[in-house]
């Protein structure tokens, strides 16, 4: 894709979510400070970033895990600053977690099922047997299908190797059809081949949402992100495409520097 | 069928089965329960039955929404002091003496589970006690419930009016019939699109948050389920010893129910009633022993914790790979 050079990042496209001065303090330390975000519909965004560098922070303001200290958040023009997590994610802002997160005493389906049962509304039928569920196990298991874990579709999510784990993850977030995705290191821990499998899944997922992902692996980020913000210390350093941020000066020095702490 | 990718045709091999197993469980067991009184006693069954009604309630809300209350005597003891109290001083007949006892466990659990869900893990756990030594209070100081010895002499009264619970055998059915019912129920929930999400809570609540889940509403729910269970076999159990004593609602009466179901395997269907039977008959076996059931109840528990987190029957489902 070519990039543009202009430095305002909202000049191309609708942009579906935005943070203006997103702040988080924790007992005197600021882990995200003065953060500005715009995020263009339809792209991949990557967030990169040393660690310790507030990414995970970042996530967790957007999807209200955390109370920001200050800032605003919009996605889709509505302020949802003060909305909590669940109706974030109502509205169509599904995150991943940087641990894996799956439901580990439940089967690989029913893991993806969760998500689809979301679709009922609210699940208060205590009454109703949960066969009524079974309509959803064609779709799960197409999702389940879909990232190559088809063979573990009755393991235990807990038994699976981190890697898989991933994977599930990323078929439970798609089964809520979102119209953002938040992915925090959705390859961290996984085999080559899974990460080949993984990227060409997020870009064909990405043909209609759009895309926040944290990843350390650079040549994913490289091959995958239409724009890139670097963070460093809870501060933008740097923003656009990968060719340009990589030339970036200062990201440079972030990342050299962090390296050798 | 035969055109099934083989995915599609496990996904069915597992749901079918487990179900049916669970089923002649249940049925094998209602056969050994009703021959059982002309076997054994009727009232150390009627004991065993409400023990395992309160364990496996308790465990709805342990096992399954992974919500550890340390607080159960709290419902269970109320249910039975309110029934002891509108059964012997208003005269109430046996079925709405229970009912009125299970209604004021859900009340009560409403109240408690409000605010103690607002905290997690052993915060949780430390709420739900620190309310029931206040129902405890209440009970040592209230003056309608007897102080030091309780409500005694409750009359068991006529059920519908018509079937007189004075013999034991008789009760015996319909404390079955009640206890088995709420089994039922409790195995309901566990496997209805509610107890999916419970189980999603248990395991991983800050996810199930962000994929949209309002989970607060759930735990709540499930707390007053939980509450209303415990109260139903507090109930029932005041007209069986036809006593409703500060036992009823002291601490250790929450911590025997804890063990219960630890020792008879939490989260599994049928742990907490094996749990409840081991234990009560520990303690009609070997009351001769005095404070030594105590004793040896702090060791049964150590030993499950440290050795056996999974309980019996969770150790059984592993090694015969079945959900139980
Ligand atoms: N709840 C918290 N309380 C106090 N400090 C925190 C908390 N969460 C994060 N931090 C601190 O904030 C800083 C940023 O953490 P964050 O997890 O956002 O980094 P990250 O960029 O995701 O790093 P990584 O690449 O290692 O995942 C770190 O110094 C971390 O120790
Ligand atoms: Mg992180």
């Amino acid at each position: 894709m070519i990039e543009a050079f202009e430095p305002a990042p909202d000049t191309r496209g609708e942009i579906i979510l935005s943070a203006r001065d997103l702040t988080k303090r924790f007992a005197g330390f600021v882990a995200v400070n003065g953060v500005n975000l715009n995020v263009e519909r339809g792209t991949i965004h990557a967030l990169i970033g040393p660690n310790g560098a507030g990414k995970t922070t970042c996530f967790n303001l957007l999807t209200k895990f955390l109370q920001p200290s200050s800032g605003t958040i919009h996605f889709n023009g509505r302020n949802i600053t003060n909305l909590p997590s669940a109706d974030i994610a109502r509205l169509g802002v599904v995150r991943s977690f940087q641990i894996s997160a799956v439901f580990p005493r439940m089967s690989v389906t029913d893991n993806v099922r969760i998500a689809l049962q979301r679709r009922r509304g609210d699940s208060f039928d205590f009454w109703r047997s949960q066969s009524v569920l079974s309509a959803f196990d064609d779709e799960a298991l197409r999702r389940v299908d879909e990232v190559g874990l088809s063979e573990f579709a009755h393991v235990m999510a807990g038994d699976l190797s981190y890697g898989r784990k991933r994977a599930l993850e990323i078929a439970t977030t798609l089964a809520l059809e979102p119209e953002m995705m938040l992915l925090d290191e959705p390859m961290a821990g996984m085999a080559q081949e899974d990460v080949t499998r993984i990227s060409a899944l997020i870009r064909k997922i990405s043909a209609n949402r759009t895309i926040l992902m944290v990843e350390h692996n650079l040549s994913v980020v490289a091959d995958l992100s239409d724009r890139i913000t670097v963070l460093a210390r809870g501060e933008v350093l740097a923003e656009g495409s990968y060719d340009e941020v990589s030339r970036h000066p200062g990201v440079v020095e972030a990342y050299i520097g962090a390296s050798h702490e | 069928m035969s055109l099934e990718t083989p995915a599609q045709s496990q996904a069915e091999a597992l749901p079918v089965g487990t179900p049916r197993l669970h089923l002649i469980i249940f049925a094998v067991l209602l056969v050994l329960l009703l021959i059982a009184p002309f076997v054994l006693y009727p009232v150390f069954l009627m004991k065993v039955l409400c023990f395992a009604l309160f364990a496996s309630a308790l465990n709805l809300l342990l096992g399954f929404g992974g919500l550890l209350s340390f607080g159960h005597a709290a419902f269970f003891g109320s249910a039975s002091y309110i029934t002891a109290y509108a059964a012997k001083d208003w005269g109430l007949s046996p079925e709405l003496a229970i009912l009125l006892g299970t209604a004021a466990a859900a009340v009560l659990g409403l109240g408690i589970g409000a605010l103690a869900i607002r905290r997690q893990g052993i915060y949780f756990a430390m709420v739900t006690l620190a309310f029931a030594q206040m129902v405890f209070f209440f009970a040592v100081k209230a003056p309608f419930t007897g102080g030091e010895d309780g409500i005694q002499a409750v009359p068991r009264g006529h059920l519908f009016g018509f079937i007189d619970l004075s013999s034991d055998l008789t009760l015996y059915f319909v404390v079955l019939v009640i206890a088995f019912g709420g089994l039922l129920g409790i195995y309901r929930i566990i496997h209805s699109p509610f107890g999916q999400v419970l189980k999603a809570i248990r395991d991983n609540e800050p996810r199930l948050i962000s994929l949209g889940y309002k989970v607060q509403r759930y735990k709540l729910a499930v707390f007053v389920m939980s509450a209303t269970l415990a109260g139903l076999a507090g109930a029932t159990k005041a007209l069986v010893f036809q006593l409703a004593s500060l036992t009823d609602v002291y601490w250790t009466m929450s911590g025997e129910v804890v063990l219960m179901t630890l020792l008879g395997g939490m989260g599994t269907v049928f742990g907490p009633l094996v749990g409840a039977a081991a234990l009560v008959t520990m303690e009609n076996y070997f009351a001769g022993l005095g404070a030594w059931v105590t004793v040896l109840q702090g060791v049964i528990f150590v030993a499950s914790v440290l050795l056996f987190r999974e309980g019996i029957v969770g150790v059984i489902a592993r090694l015969t790979k079945k959900s139980l």
